[in-house]
């Protein structure tokens, strides 16, 4: 009994902050659009009684299901995301490595400010900070006002409201999630094991790709995890950043909602996101549980 | 004798295969080496033995090429090796650590550095099955190096240095971490590897014991620098100065006063209402120059009547017994207050034994029992 109370507590937490939400959701994408508040219909009718319950579950059908399938903006969409956020996760990750190597070879006494230094931008709002990229990255922003003074280019460059732009929030935004993993793996790396691959005639190159990569393989995977799985369903970043023109699930979705008050195909929408972000993040768990097992 | 013995820094003629001369290694303020030079010979199984912090593993580290002299040159087979990066040398070593590389199988790991060298595959499989063989490995090539237990970590770790057949095989405390008994075990595996295979061994350790027992020739370190160099029984039997003497083994160390009785022949003068002892020496040692007596407690006999015609003997009073099984170590404490140690060998049962605490007994020893060293 007292097992069963212990183990109630998180269970019910799961319950009503996950499980709960998830169902309603869920129960809008099988509904239909309806002018009214709620904008879906059935809803349920428990005064009716059993009746009410009948005609409730028969006005459910995966309809907008079907539908995400027939218009092509969805697919669309969801590929696009899926392209954005790989490109941007691996472009996250080749510049995270170096500083997370940087970072774990540094002096002892410099590393508390180095770390402070990534984790700083997090104590101001996000928001801000992506509205800030906006005045850096526009026609007559920071970055084009210093290149035509150094003469490098003679008209701006158009970057904000491209794809470019939404890679380069979605880098700033997430390289500390690939920082981190990435710097805890090689921090803890033996140094002798490079004298020894060194001493067995590697030179410095191949010992840093024969030995330090497979040894940083876990903080790899974590990292990439961590930048892929909510870079997929951004919203704020293509939308302020990234312009009409950058098709991203995240937008299409706020759009169903918000700006054609769809409920119901918005919630389609969003299952079917979760689902496809229910793959990566298994597999994210289960890198976890390797790596801990791996350490026993 | 015949003169198979194998003692190549006895000949003159002999080319030594590392060199040090006149190295210092200084990291910042902090002199690691000083001024050293040395020759280790092939074949040899040199060992470098010293506290910590007294600069053998600098010495090694420079071998392996991981650190450089500040000053000075080192030479392996004739050649300047400083700035020579490690993997540029026909240099392997073992790492205290055994720095297996935990993502690679026991036999990938063995295979490491042969597959660097670019080896054709079937070259690289026979000298990997060697090498297991060598080190009665056969069944572990497939477990990763957490799967396998400290000493055949340790015996890996071994086959990999090896397995490139280097000139030279440095060796950091590479039994450090072994307990004892597989420590003993180890040593003698160590010498029939490095015998079988002819290569050059170095090894770095703080175990004098370990260094007696695997070595051809002994460096004993302090400070950064060179205190004696010789082979594990001048070592002990005739060490050039009490630092020396002190470290290796147990010792009794007398202090006194010399005075040429005879050819070679020295009275020490030692302490108030004590007998003076007799001692010889080749070194020359000035009339009442300060020196010491050391002397091993197994060279030191304990008896209940004072011996007949014996040269040098003490009274006193057993204070202390150290039953190590096969023998027993006595303290005796003498009228001067000085505590002296004897070994005595087991030969009669415990409950038989001659002497027992609080017994009055007699100390001797040799005129050459003991060895003297200057002040």
């Amino acid at each position: 009994m007292r097992r069963f109370l212990l183990i109630a507590v998180p269970y019910t937490w799961l319950l009503a902050l996950f499980l709960a939400p998830f169902v309603i959701v869920f129960k809008i994408s099988l509904s239909d659009i309806a002018l009214a508040i709620p904008p879906y219909t059935p809803t349920l009718d428990l005064g009716a009684g059993w009746e009410g319950i009948k005609t409730f579950f028969s006005g459910l059908d995966f309809e907008n299901f079907v539908w995400l399938t027939q218009d092509d903006l969805y697919w669309k969409a969801y590929l696009s995301s899926l392209k954005i956020a790989v490109i941007s996760t691996a472009f996250t990750l080749m510049i995270g490595y170096p500083i997370a190597y940087g970072l774990a070879r540094s002096p002892e006494e410099w590393r508390p400010t180095l770390m402070m230094l990534i984790i700083l931008p997090f104590w101001t709002s996000f928001l801000i900070r992506v509205y800030s990229w906006m005045g850096i990255l526009s026609q007559e922003g920071f970055l084009n006002q210093f290149l035509l003074w150094t003469g490098l280019i003679n008209e701006p460059l158009i970057i904000l409201n491209t794809s470019i732009a939404v890679y380069i929030g979605i880098v700033y935004t997430y390289l500390p999630f690939m920082i981190l993993p990435i710097y805890a793996t090689l921090d803890r790396l033996d140094e002798s094991l490079i004298e020894a691959a060194e001493d067995l005639g590697c030179s410095r190159l191949s010992a840093f790709w024969l030995i330090t990569v497979p040894l940083s393989k876990n903080g790899i995977a974590a990292g990439s995890f961590l930048v892929f799985i909510p870079a997929l369903g951004e919203f704020v970043i293509p939308s302020l950043l990234g312009g009409s023109r950058t098709l991203m699930i995240g937008k299409v979705l706020w759009e169903e909602f918000f700006s054609n008050r769809d409920w119901p195909v918005a919630g389609a929408v969003a299952i079917v996101l979760l689902l496809i972000l229910v793959i990566p993040i298994v597999l994210f768990q289960r890198n976890q549980q390797k790596q801990a097992e791996a350490e026993q | 004798m015949q003169s198979t013995i194998f003692a190549p820094w006895e000949d003159p003629e002999a080319k030594p295969l590392i060199r040090f001369q006149n190295v210092t290694k200084r990291f910042g303020t902090f002199t690691a080496i000083d001024d050293l030079s040395l020759d280790i010979y092939e074949k040899e199984f040199f060992a470098l033995l010293g506290p910590s912090g007294c600069g053998k593993t600098t010495m090694m580290r420079m071998l392996g090429g991981f650190e450089n002299p500040t000053e000075g040159r080192i030479e392996l087979a004739g050649k300047d090796i400083s700035g020579v990066p490690p993997n540029k040398r026909a240099v392997n070593m073992m790492f205290q650590s055994y720095a297996l590389f935990p993502h690679l199988s026991v036999w990938d790991n063995i295979a490491f550095g042969l597959r660097r060298d670019g080896r054709p595959k079937d070259e690289v499989a026979a000298r990997v099955a060697e090498m297991l063989k060598l080190t009665r490995l056969e069944k572990f090539g497939r477990r990763k190096p957490h799967q396998i237990s400290g000493g055949q970590r340790q015996r890996v770790a071994l086959a990999r240095s090896l397995a490139k057949a280097p000139k030279l095989l440095l060796l950091d405390e590479p039994m450090g971490a072994l307990d004892k008994k597989l420590r003993q075990d180890t040593q003698f595996e160590l010498m029939d590897i490095q015998e079988k295979t002819g290569t050059t061994f170095v090894i770095v350790t703080h175990d004098q014991e370990e260094a007696m027992t695997v070595a051809s020739r002994v460096a004993v370190m302090d400070e950064g620098k060179l205190i004696q160099v010789a082979t594990p029984d001048r070592i002990y039997e005739s060490p050039e100065n009490v630092y020396v003497a002190d470290f290796i083994g147990d010792v009794n160390i007398i202090e006194g006063r010399a005075t040429l009785e005879g050819e070679e022949t020295y009275r020490i003068d030692w302490a108030e209402g004590e007998a003076p002892l007799r001692a010889t020496s080749s070194t020359r040692l000035d009339n009442g120059q300060s020196c010491f007596l050391a002397i091993r407690p197994e060279k030191v006999t304990i008896s209940p009547e004072r011996p007949e015609g014996a040269v040098n003997a003490v009274h006193g009073k057993v204070l202390d017994i150290a039953y190590l099984g096969n023998i027993s170590t006595y303290h005796v404490e003498l009228a001067s207050g000085t505590v002296i140690k004897a070994q005595a060998a087991n030969t009669r049962r415990i409950s038989r034994r001659s002497f027992t605490w609080e017994d009055p007994v007699w100390l001797s020893w040799t005129v050459t029992g003991g060895v003297l060293l200057a002040g």
